[in-house]
């Protein structure tokens, strides 16, 4: 089936590549969410088989291609919308389909990689795609952001490279020359530690370009802030989420090693060096697109800090990777009738929202409330198991530390959205006000709703597909 | 032999540091994937033919000729100016280069390892470390292309090393080769040259938190 999937979707982006018919386009994309779904489907029955060798539907997969499959539909729909009313040239609007299609394809066939190299290569195809995406608008700073995004990433993949060039001495001392996940894990022990300290740490570095958290994280911010919201969406949710399984199957190697402190602590500080990171960027930032990113920079440094701390961590990481993807999305999506409204994303010059759009201005409110994990936000579950986990593993300054800085940021967080939602713009002419159908929140809502939903009253099947995720790491 | 062609290797790390010109960076790129392709030759003996004809070819087509070619259409296309403009001068760029090379020899040294050439490791280290430095104490964007080239050919040296026992490795060394390169220079220098007049980093710092 994994050949079909990957076969039809580079097919169907060829297609909307070359193809100039509206009526066609509408109908592949469509196409491409049945097959996006069908594939899900599939991988979700046949939980634990391999396919082509490369790919396994193992539990961690399967749940995050679950979380990208939703996020995919919104994403296509919002795209559609935004082409339309930026009136863009046809052949920018098929290179923009097209490269979503194909990154949404690769981020699925990555998360479902069992060799460390396929995984790699997959990475390189999103790198590809995103930046077809980032340089949508063909402008200076259009260009600035995809040229970073370009080189840092090409120095990440790079450094995994070299990575896994460490890790094939270590292999070669256990006397094995596969490179795959569950060959790795058997002989997690019989590694040698030193090359696998030295390809861990490049692995590891190499990923947080796309996990999205200190050291790389620059890119990614700059990024986000020039694709186009529907884009931006799926950059700073379902591709952050391919940095961190790179990390993490990685990690569920090295946990099972001798290794496994020194890995923590590695973890931890990259973890605590982000949020604060993004504490202080929070504070200052005056763009609100570049808002929602640094907030996705906290939000992944607690995941990591999930991680480090380990116990019931790992179970939260899981859980707010999948909540956090889904209330992200959600407002880079409303983003863009925002935008429509306003015409700029400076905070300075956006304001008194619930009087132009009160859904959109609701969509905002929940999402800030979702994001800063206030209840009833399922973030807030999954945020209070990794704090819980800070503690049970003693590291109580480290939680005070990050519970300070998560004040300010919430504090920071709420001054601008609040801001935006009641206090009167300077200077805004509202003799020409686009009307926003308020169907256009629905699938925000729906996101929104499901972050509550699957954090407060988890599924049985859901918590099943987590705790079979984290079966393979220590106690 | 190998031996000494890896030498040679470490030697135009010494002299692009110093380089001046635009055109030297070039010409020591296009020399070092003849190294390269000399290296593959002499290294990779326990690799099927068909396999090292593509490697080879990969070397002396893609990193000696097509690169450098396409590099120099650009820096004639752009009107890009032949100074390389570092921050720093040559004499100390020459002993920055010198100290990694020192670093590389003393940490090689602390590690006892069977299934690794030393000498392979020296000079793969040096070679990615030299590229960094490349890329941070140059002035135009152009000049970070070639220190990531560089690190690129670091990479390649370090992937012979394990080559002869995973050649899947090395091919996968070239796929990284031909995709970031690709990807960097052939998308985006065309149009870096079309919006931005004199290529320059200190361009690129229009975005900003507010």
């Amino acid at each position: 089936m994994i050949e079909i999937y990957l076969i039809g979707a580079f097919l169907i982006g060829v297609g909307l590549f070359f193809n100039r018919n509206t009526v066609l386009t509408n109908i592949m994309l469509v196409l491409f969410l049945a097959l996006q779904w069908t594939f899900t489907i599939h991988a979700y029955l046949n939980l634990n088989s391999t396919e082509l060798t490369y790919f396994t539907f193992d539990s961690l997969g399967v749940l995050l291609l679950l979380t990208l499959s939703v996020v995919s539909v919104p994403a296509i729909i919002h795209s559609h919308i935004y082409l339309e009313g930026h009136h863009s040239p046809p052949r920018t609007q098929a290179i923009f389909l097209a490269a979503m299609v194909v990154l949404i394809s690769a981020i699925g066939a990555a998360y479902l990689s069992n060799h460390i190299a396929v995984t790699w290569i997959f990475t390189e195809i999103t790198t590809l795609c995103a930046s077809a995406l980032i340089y949508h608008h063909r402008n200076k700073l259009a260009l600035e952001g995809t040229w970073k995004y370009v080189f840092v990433c090409a120095i990440s993949i790079t450094f995994i490279f070299i990575g896994i060039l460490f890790l094939s001495l270590s292999v070669q001392h256990a006397g094995s020359t596969d490179l795959s996940f569950a060959n790795l894990l058997k002989l997690s022990k019989k590694l040698d530690p030193f090359w696998l300290q030295l390809s861990f740490l490049f692995i590891f570095t190499g990923f947080t370009a796309k996990l999205g958290i200190v050291p790389m994280y620059t890119a990614g911010i700059d990024a986000k802030d020039k694709a186009p919201g529907p884009a931006a969406a799926l950059l700073s949710t379902v591709l952050m989420n391919l940095g961190f399984v790179g990390v993490f199957r990685f990690y569920c190697v090295v946990a099972n090693s001798p290794l496994h402190h020194w890995a923590n602590l590695v973890i931890g500080i990259a973890a605590f060096l982000s949020i604060f990171v993004a504490t202080v960027y929070m504070i200052k930032v005056k763009n609100i697109k570049r808002m929602f990113a640094y907030s996705g920079l906290e939000h992944m440094g607690l995941v990591m800090l999930g991680i480090a701390a380990g116990g019931i961590g790992y179970y939260a990481a899981i859980l707010h990777v999948v909540l956090h993807a889904f209330v992200k999305s959600s407002l880079f999506f409303q983003f863009n009738q925002l935008y429509r409204i306003y015409q700029t994303k400076s905070i300075y010059h956006i304001g008194d929202y619930f009087k132009y759009n009160t859904t959109g201005a609701i969509v905002l409110l929940l999402g800030f409330i979702s994001s800063a994990a206030m209840p009833p936000s399922g973030l807030f579950v999954s945020e209070f198991l990794i704090f819980r986990s800070l503690f049970e593993a003693n590291q109580i300054i480290v939680l005070i530390a990050v519970l300070l800085l998560l004040t300010m940021i919430i504090w920071a967080f709420g001054k601008n959205i609040f801001k935006i939602l009641f206090i009167p713009p300077i200077d805004f002419d509202e003799s020409y006000l686009p009307k926003i159908s308020p169907w256009e929140s629905s699938t925000q809502f729906i996101l929104l709703a499901a972050a509550v939903y699957l954090g407060l009253n988890p599924p049985v099947e859901f918590v099943q597909l987590i705790n079979d995720s984290i079966m393979i790491l220590p106690k | 032999m190998v031996d000494v062609l890896l030498i040679t290797l470490l030697i135009t790390l010494f002299y692009m540091s110093i380089a001046n010109r635009m055109l030297t960076y070039v010409k020591v790129l296009s020399l070092q994937g003849i190294l390269l392709f000399a290296i593959v030759f002499l290294q990779l003996e326990e690799i099927n033919t068909l396999n090292l004809i593509f490697i080879l070819l990969e070397t002396v087509i893609f990193k000696a000729i097509v690169v450098p070619l396409f590099i120099n259409h650009i820096l004639k296309r752009n009107k890009i100016t032949r100074e390389a403009e570092p921050f720093l001068p040559h004499f100390v760029s020459l002993i920055i280069v010198t100290v990694i090379v020192f670093i590389t020899i003393l940490l090689s040294n602390s590690i006892i390892e069977t299934h690794l050439d030393k000498m392979f490791f020296v000079v793969a280290l040096s070679t990615i470390f030299t590229g960094l430095y490349i890329i941070a104490s140059r002035r135009k964007i152009i000049t970070h292309v070639m220190g990531y080239l560089v690190i690129e050919n670091g990479v390649f040296v370090l992937s012979l090393a394990v080559g002869n026992e995973m050649p899947m490795l090395v091919n996968l060394g070239i796929m990284l080769d031909i995709f970031a390169s690709v990807l960097i220079l052939g998308v985006f220098l065309n149009k870096i040259g079309d919006v931005f007049k004199d290529i320059d980093v200190d361009q690129l710092s229009h975005l900003k938190d507010y």
